[in-house]
């Protein structure tokens, strides 16, 4: 069997596996597990963002979780003025409706990530890193020290958003919704990555001399993927919020944005379903090993350090090989 | 007589105190191939570079088919018809042969900011890639990744994708380079035939390919041209002899 | 708003500008002889400090302890160097990104499970403490101890890169790669030095900050970044640069903090003004930074080319 083909039947044994499990806990009625599947899928659809920039841009943004906060703070702030009945200003009323929340988020954190982008794309290789990572800690700071939402403490959102024909506050419900998002964000992936814009921005990651030579402008390919990784990114920041009911300064804090590149090479660079594995991976972690040890964080370590080291296509590269381009 | 295609007035581009090109002006005609020689350190490379837009000149004027494209970025000149090759192989590296032609393809036909189709669906973007990788004598080898493929086969790659541009001229860096007595023999005849196509403003060391192929030939040293002319008045030229053949026999 | 208290800021921007001095020249370093971005130079930071406050502790003695944690750090940062960091010279940024991330979570996890989960504190040593007249100001004495002890690091470190053989290699090495090799130089060794080099600066600056900050896992990456900030500013690779950026970066943040709510304080209501004086101070240097980044994108004092 070609590794393509290993591949795509990988993809959709985690995809069936990611479904399965939550509906397991379901009638097993374990909703911890069903929380911890949701959490899994908001992280994962966090990582396509990024996968879009890092995997097949060859972005690396080590800023990521400002558009993770913005959209957070989006939920948040739509909500805590739904629930006051206060306009957010100047008259525009806060809304508990996710699916408006999250149109603003995409539409706010795309925004954010053109003029981020535009400004950071003029560098390139640790200065494109550093320059991402100082745009996020900007948001972060801002974030902290501005009171009227929070500031450090935080901002909760009392009530989970509603969404048209499901409950929210039943766990599987909102396991649904975070489910169809991620399979969503994957669909969005895949169609970018095979298709013309998807073959000039990998083009430009492998060799942007040459794409220019053949009429390939670099630069607006790569903002525009930028851009709609900023969005995709944006909108599992409105999801997050609404799974934790929280939002605070820590959802932009650096530390995310790294876990958000962890999670993408413990599942595979540029893969399709490898924000999906590193997300599983990364909270399964967490929860078995936080259970058995409070040191955790050093296994961790020890095993992104491994797979860095010794298994540079992630899990899915271990398992289905290299990536082929037709 | 007919308009050049390609036109450099007077081209000057110093590094410091070492002038890279001197006042290069040359023109490339239609239906010609014009071949650019000189010993290693003439400037070709920074000419090269000049025309192709990644080096800004100090002075001087590029123009393409009576355009001034001096201000223009790379890509801005690849879609205005500069197809260009690369002295060292640098192709896609993780696409198939097919892929790198469909993306010169792509490029042509337009903007890249489609975002729904997928490219390997669109049979007229392959078929009409794996012709031209026919042209070349590549077809058998169009599924095969790039870096995967030999130097050779590689450089005719080079040549597909300049192809698949459909450019107004033809800007090849060594196209012959390694290819050995064979490879060249077949790229000669190939190159012939493309002229007519549009023409080819040909940087090379093979001098034989280069007195087989050129109309006219234009020798740089020390980033000036010192002599324009057909192979004929090139070879009879004795400051030419002089700085250039006597200092790198024929090979 | 007397000028004692801005003379008093000033000097405290001073002093923690060459703090980030001593904590950029090594990234800095490192980056421009190998290359590497080592996001793990603040857990270098964190094992001068919990050391000096370790052996500090033990003996009574603070220099003891401040030649403990150097010696600790240095050590650490040599052991890294040949068990992973060399690995990564080779690979592109992104891996080392993750792989100094990795170490950032096993070297915090490993001072936790040594020292346990408690801050440690280290205090400032007799002969320092107190305060000093300077005419219009009485300023610590220990903080006006560590801007001369910066100034002095970083005239000896100038001194080491100027005159001696092993900095000519270093500049070599930053200049050109392969031509070091060619001559000879054992690079291995080299970069092991210049890393715990690079090191040890980082765990004096911990140790010397650990008298008066509480020394915690965690301590490392807010300087870090800091770090990272004033060596995108300076320049990639240039020492001199890192100077200059980090003077900028220390005053510029503690006057910020300073300034900016008194300044919106005089058309704002006090909470408001303290608010969005303290938000925007916090943003400034990153402000400060991307626009350096747009305007000069390789840094006020490019390192290569």
């Amino acid at each position: 069997m070609d590794s393509t083909r290993k591949e795509w039947l990988l993809n959709a044994l985690i995809a069936v596996a990611l479904f399965a499990v939550p509906l397991w806990a379901l009638m097993a009625n374990e909703p911890f597990i069903i929380t911890l599947a949701t959490r899994i899928a908001i992280l994962a659809v966090a990582a396509v963002g990024l996968n879009i920039a890092l995997g097949l841009g060859g972005m690396v943004s080590f800023g990521h979780a400002l558009y993770l906060g913005l959209g957070g703070y989006v939920a948040g702030i739509a909500a805590h003025h739904a629930f006051n009945g206060t306009p957010i200003f100047a008259g525009i009323p806060g809304t508990n409706q996710m699916l408006i929340i999250w149109a603003i988020a995409m539409v706010l954190s795309g925004a954010l990530a053109a003029v981020v982008g535009a400004l950071s794309l003029r560098t390139s290789g640790i200065f494109f890193i550093m320059i991402t990572l100082a745009f996020a800690q900007m948001g972060f700071f801002f974030t902290l020290s501005w009171p009227a939402y929070g500031g450090e403490d935080g901002l909760p959102i009392f009530v989970r958003n509603q969404f048209p024909g499901m409950n929210t506050a039943r766990p599987w419900d909102l396991f649904l919704i975070a489910y169809g998002v991620l399979i969503f964000s994957l669909a969005v992936f895949a169609l970018l990555r095979a298709a013309r814009f998807g073959a000039a921005l990998m083009a430009i990651r492998q060799n942007p001399d040459r794409a220019a030579a053949i009429g390939i402008s670099p630069f607006g390919i790569k903002l525009v993927g930028f851009i709609l990784s900023g969005m995709i990114t944006g909108l599992a920041g409105a999801m997050m919020a609404d799974l934790t009911r929280f939002v605070s300064p820590v959802m932009m804090a650096w530390t995310m944005s790294g876990e958000l590149i962890v999670i993408i090479i413990l599942g595979g660079v540029g893969r399709l379903f490898g924000p999906v594995v590193g997300a599983a991976l990364l909270v399964g972690f967490e929860v078995f090993f936080g259970g058995l040890t409070e040191h955790w964080k050093l296994w961790l370590g020890l095993v992104l350090l491994g797979v860095v080291l010794f298994a540079r296509g992630g899990l899915i590269g271990l398992i289905a090989g290299r990536t082929q381009h037709g | 007589m007919a308009d050049p295609v390609l036109e450099l007035r007077g081209l000057s581009k110093s590094f410091g105190a070492l002038k890279a090109t001197d006042n290069v002006s040359l023109t490339l005609m239609p239906g010609e191939i014009h071949a650019l020689i000189g010993p290693n350190g003439a400037g070709k490379t920074t000419l090269m570079g000049q025309i192709s837009g990644k080096i800004a000149p100090d002075a001087g004027e590029v123009w393409l088919s009576g355009q001034n494209i001096t201000a223009f970025s790379v890509a801005q000149r690849a879609k205005l018809g500069l197809g260009r090759s690369f002295q060292v192989s640098s192709l896609i590296p993780e696409y198939s042969a097919q892929r790198n032609v469909m993306l010169a393809l792509q490029a042509r036909q337009g903007h890249s900011f489609r975002f729904l189709k997928p490219v390997m669906r669109d049979s007229g973007l392959r078929e009409a890639a794996r012709a031209i990788l026919a042209r070349v004598g590549l077809d058998a080898r169009a599924s095969v990744e790039s870096a995967v493929l030999s130097h050779g086969e590689r450089r005719l790659l080079e040549i597909a994708v300049a192809l698949a541009l459909k450019p107004k001229c033809f800007l090849l860096d060594e196209p012959m380079a390694g290819l050995g007595a064979e490879g060249t023999a077949r790229l000669v005849s190939f190159l012939h035939s493309l002229k007519e196509e549009a023409p080819i403003l040909l940087v090379e060391h093979d001098m034989d390919a280069v007195f087989r192929l050129a109309d006219r030939i234009s020798v740089l040293v020390y980033g000036r041209i010192i002599a324009t002319g057909s192979v004929a008045d090139i070879r009879g030229n004795a400051e030419v002899r002089a700085v250039y053949l006597g200092e790198e026999s024929p090979a | 708003m007397s000028l004692a208290l801005v003379l008093e800021q000033m000097l405290n921007g001073v002093q923690f500008g060459l703090m980030l001095f001593l904590m950029s020249a090594g990234l800095t370093l490192v980056f421009g002889v190998m290359g590497l971005i080592n996001l793990a130079h603040g857990s270098l930071y964190m094992i001068g400090a919990f050391l000096c406050a370790a052996v500090a502790g033990a003996t009574g003695n603070f220099w003891l302890g401040l030649v403990g944690g150097l010696t600790a750090a240095a050590a650490a940062g040599a052991v890294i160097e040949i068990a992973v960091i060399r690995r990564l010279y080779a690979r592109d940024h992104l891996d080392q990104v993750l792989a100094t991330f990795a170490l950032i979570l096993i070297l915090s996890e490993a001072m936790r499970l040594i020292f346990g989960p408690f801050p440690l504190y280290l205090n400032v040593p007799p002969a320092l403490r107190g305060t000093v007249n300077l005419g219009i100001v009485d300023y610590s004495l220990y903080r006006l101890a560590l801007i001369g002890f910066g100034i002095a690091v970083a005239l000896g470190l100038w001194a080491l890169i100027a005159k001696t053989r092993l900095g000519i290699r270093i500049r070599a090495g930053e200049s050109d790669r392969e031509m070091i090799a060619a001559l000879g130089v054992n690079i291995r060794a080299l970069y092991t030095i210049v890393f715990a080099l690079g090191a040890a600066l980082a765990g004096l600056a911990g140790a010397l900050v650990g008298a008066i900050q509480s020394v915690q896992v965690g301590m490392g990456e807010p300087v870090l970044i800091l770090a990272f900030v004033v060596i995108v500013i300076g320049g990639i690779g240039s020492v001199k640069g890192a100077m200059v950026g980090a003077l900028l970066v220390g005053v510029i943040d503690t006057m910020g903090r300073f300034l900016l709510p008194r300044f919106f304080a005089n058309f704002l209501d006090t909470a408001q003004a303290m608010g969005i004086g303290a938000a925007l101070a916090s943003m400034l240097i990153y402000l400060l930074m991307a626009l350096v980044l747009i305007f000069r994108p390789k840094g006020l004092f490019p390192a290569h080319g």
